[in-house]
């Protein structure tokens, strides 16, 4: 093709991005476009299934069965999530195993906020309280992106990370309402993830460097900046609502703005996990690649017993 | 407590779905891949919403102040009657299936019968049970044949397994005194009339998965009585930390 006709399709296709119609597999798009919704969506495949790891933690030790049988539903959702962002990075022309290669050398990223440890029940609230509650804030916009299975995909994803949202707030009231252990394990977890959960709707704009592309094709809406400070106006009343107090003595409702003032976050903090030095990094991935080696004969025997079945099948037919 | 053999009863089939549900949730997150991940979460999911409907049944018959948490988790090890199949660990998939697949032909035999049962509560639970369970049975008895018959090495595997946890099958048939006591109401199910239909059933799938059945005439028992192996305490004390480090709330 020469340039003049890629100029062409280009111009044609952010004209359909312009009009809101949706890019589907078998469309041509820019490369750039393809390799930016590999990154994006499979960071986010990933950070489903690395996300299963701090709450599955807590599976064999919920304190209720009506608990226990809520977080396995749960952890199984970010599963299924992973599953269909998967499946919707295939469509981009990339195979499952190249993904999770990429996930197992460390080339793909995912979120950081799964780098921290969950250390006690309450964590099972904080998560799904603050950590769901950001997924959601960055996600509800990308139901409208341009990339038609990624869309599709987080209109799904949307509707169950809202009822992990509330199951996780409703984790925190009962115990914010509980006895003064309780109440003080949900303070302790508030003020561990709040932070984190903050810094998990990305860099300040001024760092951040995909915003202006990602923001024409959709993959991208508001600004992290906007985000994070339509989190804190939104979570910052759920907090006062169950008397717990959000760790942040620069926290000051500005009657001007409509919205709260917050303090300074440390962002040393956010580079060091996302450079792989978190807390729990090495174990995150350590679990990840261990259950992914010790599964290998696993699928193998699969794939040999389906192809046996295959040749027998056929040998029957001659 | 007026009906304490139906209350032990009871305790008996929900201990089997508890210890086994939390086996195949220590799991989660940790498969050999996505898909079975999500299948063997939704086992365990089964199996405690069973459990659920148990202990429910069993607080109302016990009718003091327990709750179906209470009798799930504060319990002495010595008290719980699960047999010792479903608390095998997860040594490997072979092993987590292996377990499972032994268990699933025996529960699903037993739920058809407690279908029948004269306790209206019983009957419905089963009744319910029954479409899981036979899920379960189908999805790991392929798995049997499919790592039977995949590789070498995988049949190796699935072989030492089966081998292994072979000791713990008889004792799925034996009878308790609460079992007599119901079945003598019509409220129970004769296990040991199931023991045939269980071997031929095993048989048959290991044959398919081209697996030996082992020969081995030695098993072990005591699960029932509350006597058990050395596993199980490790799982009560994952399974009861909360309740025991935190006393009389609510969560
Ligand atoms: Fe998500
Ligand atoms: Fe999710
Ligand atoms: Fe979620």
């Amino acid at each position: 093709m020469s340039e003049e006709q890629i100029k062409n399709l280009e111009k044609q296709f952010d004209e359909r991005i312009a009009r809101d119609e949706k890019i589907e597999p078998k469309d041509w798009m820019p490369e750039k476009y393809r390799k930016t919704h590999i990154r994006q969506m499979s960071q986010h495949a990933h950070s489903e299934i690395i996300g299963m790891l701090p709450e599955g933690n807590w599976i064999t030790r919920a304190p209720s069965l009506r608990r226990k049988v809520a977080l396995l539903a749960k952890v199984q959702d970010e599963a299924g999530h992973g599953l269909y962002l998967y499946s919707a990075t295939e469509t981009l022309g990339i195979s499952r195993d190249e993904l999770y290669e990429q996930l197992h050398t460390g080339k793909a990223k995912y979120s950081s906020i799964f780098n921290y440890p969950t250390l006690t029940w309450a964590d099972m609230g904080a998560i799904g309280w603050l950590v769901d509650g950001a997924a959601i804030i960055n996600q509800v916009p990308l139901c409208n992106t341009s990339y038609g299975p990624y869309a599709r995909a987080m209109i799904r994803v949307c509707k169950e990370e809202s009822f992990h949202q509330r199951q996780g707030y409703e984790i925190m009231i009962k115990l914010a309402n509980g006895t003064p252990e309780q109440k003080e394990m949900a303070q302790d977890a508030l003020n561990r993830w709040w932070w984190p959960s903050l810094m998990m709707l990305g860099p300040t704009d001024d760092k951040s460097v995909h915003t202006a592309q990602s923001m024409k094709w959709k993959l991208k809406r508001k600004t992290n900046d906007e985000l994070r400070q339509q989190f804190i106006d939104q979570t910052v009343p759920q907090a006062d609502l169950i008397g717990l107090t959000v760790p942040d003595p620069d926290l000051k409702w500005n009657e001007e703005r409509q919205s709260y003032d917050f303090g300074a976050i440390d962002w040393d903090e956010f580079w060091q996990v996302v450079k792989g030095h978190g807390p729990m990094n090495k174990e995150r991935m350590k679990a990840r690649v261990g259950a992914w080696e010790r599964g290998e004969w696993v699928r193998d025997a699969a794939m040999a017993h389906a192809k046996k079945k295959q040749e027998r099948k056929e040998k029957q037919a001659v | 407590m007026k009906n304490e053999n139906l209350y032990n009863y009871i305790l008996g089939i929900a201990d089997n779905s508890l210890i086994l549900g939390q086996r195949m949730g220590e799991l989660c997150g940790h498969g050999p891949n996505l898909e079975t991940d999500i299948a063997c979460t939704n086992i365990s999911l089964d199996l405690f919403g069973q459990v659920r409907s148990y202990f429910q049944y069993a607080a109302k018959i016990a009718g003091d102040e327990r709750s179906e948490d209470d009798i799930a988790m504060l319990r002495k090890e010595r008290e719980y009657k699960n047999v010792l199949l479903v608390e095998q660990p997860n040594t490997n998939f072979a092993y987590t299936l292996g377990r499972q697949f032994l268990f699933d032909v025996y529960h699903l035999a037993f739920l058809k019968e407690l279908q029948k049962s004269t306790d209206l509560t019983l009957s419905a639970i089963a009744n319910k049970c029954v479409k899981e369970v036979s899920y379960h049975e189908r999805f790991s008895s392929d798995w049997i044949k499919r790592l039977g018959d995949g590789t070498e090495e995988s049949n190796a595997k699935m072989q030492e397994a089966i081998n292994d946890l072979w000791t713990y099958t008889d004792e799925l048939f034996h009878q308790t005194n609460a079992d007599k006591a119901m079945l003598a109401e019509g409220i129970g199910v004769d296990v040991t009339k199931l023991k045939e239909d269980y071997y031929n059933r095993v048989n048959a799938v290991l044959e398919v998965a081209t697996l030996n059945t082992p020969e081995s005439k030695w098993f072990q028992k005591g699960g029932k009585e509350g006597i058990h192996t050395e596993h199980l305490g490790y799982l009560l004390s994952d399974l009861q930390y909360m309740q025991r480090t935190y006393p009389n709330m609510e969560w």
